[in-house]
């Protein structure tokens, strides 16, 4: 019996540590912001403000910027679903065909994914701006090439641009490890049936690695949707604040504005959306996968 | 025939392989050649060589992002939060799976299902939270403080790296640590001896996701750290930048100095950066 009782106080000093923290940094915190996005909270001390019941809700779903920003995340995340997956499954094909120098390669296709938003946003703005005005006078296309940021529709695709780059080379790792566990016999026994390289990509590449395409959904989407460094670094929200993503949006509400409390029934209408869009994509990409 | 075929496809794969290995490059060679070139050669040629190679914007701008000190900065705190996270999380994990409970089944769960919760979400009440631990007596804070900021890291980064832990101990085989405690080791010799040493694999793992995450994290050091000589890399390249985006070469140069570190890092364990984010995604 002592020892037993031993047992579990080491288990529990295993353990307490991080629960500690976790809990103080993560649940406290997330348990506190539900009740305070249904307060009049200043942003001050708690105390002394009182329950507004759905007041902050309210305003929030009524807050034109907030619904724009809403709408242009969307937007923004269904676009760079599409064209990361595309571009990532793409560079994993090549990188695990008959390419030389595969590994070199595939280094090079990673690099952008370690450098940090903020900074990559930094790069780009030199791109976007001087070197596109630039090249659109060399080449004499100054309708493709123009200060990309200064304009509203191509500022938004400057951001997907720069998203694009830098996630492409995460999801192809998800992708090549997926095409490497293709056994080769099958490879084989399709060449052997005269399979050309079309048919064979769509009917036994594509099903195989239909786990790969659950994740790397399911990365991207989030990823999208929790985009800040990029849009803080690349636009700013601008040109007139035609590209404030979300989460951008939550920061001014409250850091920009004080309006804490509306800030964050925003952050719990955001989380809310990420967790119901994340769930539904998982649930009916695995769907998929059994069926095929 | 057949094998002509074969080599052909080779090449072109390769031809579309270095457009598409150019195309990812050619930022990095636009902000390297422009962090050389003077004002009138950045204004009508931003794509060519530079002529001459000046580096003293690079001097000027070390000085300017008081650079030396943000990566000192980034280091002390990316290492310590590296260091105890794979501590505290490894353990965690261990005493989780071994310890087979209905409440540790629930404490698992807790970390796996808050991983979908955005930092955006609880950042606004964090920051209040963590503005009331204060000692003024003792010049104890969190805010501004690294020990604060790794602190809250350590919370950030637990989920992600006990679930993965645990998902690679319940393969670890229990003979050993049996062994062990017949032996008369107690469970802190048996976890630091036997145990951790086996994990070293998904440790390389758990380190390389969190290195990735904390070395380029802006926003919360924004957040926590007011001081300028605290500031993180990230944090003095967005200061510096909003200063200087007129003098672009100046601005470019700070941004090589920044990636240099990364590159660096990179050359050194690639293997294991691809391979540490293939399982990370993959579980």
């Amino acid at each position: 019996m002592n020892k037993k009782f031993k047992s579990k106080i080491t288990t529990a000093l295993f353990v307490i540590p991080s629960l500690f923290i976790f809990v103080n940094v993560v649940i406290i915190p997330f348990f506190m912001g539900i009740i305070y996005s249904f307060t009049n909270w200043n942003g001050f001390a708690f105390n002394g403000s009182s329950f507004i019941g759905f007041k902050n809700y309210v305003e929030a779903i009524g807050d034109e910027k907030f619904a724009a920003s809403f709408w242009l995340t969307t937007k923004y995340t269904l676009v760079m679903v599409i064209l990361v997956n595309i571009v990532g499954l793409a560079l994993a094909l090549l990188v695990t065909s008959k390419i030389k120098g595969k590994n070199l390669f595939r280094g090079v296709f990673f690099l952008p994914n370690l450098i940090g938003g903020l900074i990559l946003g930094f790069i780009w703005k030199f791109i976007f701006t001087k070197f596109f005005e630039q090249l659109g006078e060399l080449i004499h296309s100054s309708k493709l090439f123009f200060n990309w940021l200064d304009n509203p529709t191509a500022a938004f695709w400057a951001l997907v641009v720069v998203g694009v780059w830098q996630m492409a080379g995460y999801v192809m790792v998800i992708y090549i490890a997926s095409i490497e566990s293709i056994p080769d016999e099958v490879m084989e026994a399709a060449d052997i049936d005269g399979a050309n390289p079309w048919v064979k990509f769509k009917n036994i590449t594509m099903p195989l690695i239909a786990p790969a395409f659950t994740i790397s959904l399911f990365v991207t989407l989030s990823n999208s949707f929790k985009q800040y460094d990029t849009n803080l670094s690349l636009t700013n929200g601008g040109p007139f604040g035609s590209t404030e993503l979300i989460t951008m949006n939550i920061f001014q509400t409250a850091f920009g504005y004080n309006k804490y409390a509306q800030a964050q029934a925003k952050a719990i209408i955001f989380f809310l959306v990420i967790m119901v869009v994340t769930i539904f994509q998982v649930y009916t990409t695995k769907k998929r996968e059994v069926e095929m | 025939m057949k094998k002509k075929g074969k080599v052909n496809s080779s090449i072109i794969f390769t031809i579309l392989g270095a457009i598409a290995a150019v195309l990812t490059l050619f930022p990095m060679y636009i902000m390297l050649v422009n962090s050389f070139k003077g004002r009138a050669q950045i204004f009508t040629d931003t794509m060519g060589l530079p002529k001459p190679l000046d580096f003293s914007y690079y001097i000027n701008a070390t000085q300017k992002m008081n650079f030396l000190r943000a990566l000192t900065n980034s280091l002390l705190i990316t290492i310590i939060s590296i260091t105890l996270i794979i501590v505290f999380s490894s353990m965690t994990a261990w005493a989780l799976v071994r310890s087979k409970s209905k409440l540790s089944n629930g404490i698992l769960y807790l970390f796996v299902i808050t991983m979908l919760i955005p930092f955006q979400s609880v950042m606004i009440p964090l920051m209040q939270y963590m503005s009331k631990w204060e000692i003024k007596a003792i010049n104890f804070s969190m805010m501004d403080t690294f020990y604060g900021l790794i602190f809250m890291y350590i919370g950030f980064g637990t989920s992600l790296s006990v679930f993965l832990y645990h998902g690679f101990i319940k393969g670890v085989p229990r003979s050993l640590e049996e062994a062990a405690v017949i032996d008369g080791c107690n469970k802190f010799q048996v976890f630091w001896k036997i145990v951790f040493p086996t994990l070293k694999p998904i440790t390389v793992t758990v380190a390389i996701l969190n290195v990735i995450w904390i070395w380029n994290d802006y926003l919360l050091p924004s957040l926590v750290l007011r001081s300028p000589n605290l500031r993180t890399i990230p944090l003095s390249t967005f200061y510096f930048f909003g200063e200087f985006t007129i003098q672009w070469n100046l601005a470019m140069a700070g941004l090589v100095l920044t990636i240099i570190p990364i590159i660096i890092f990179y050359l050194f364990s690639q293997k294991y950066i691809i391979k540490g984010v293939m399982e990370g995604a993959v579980k």
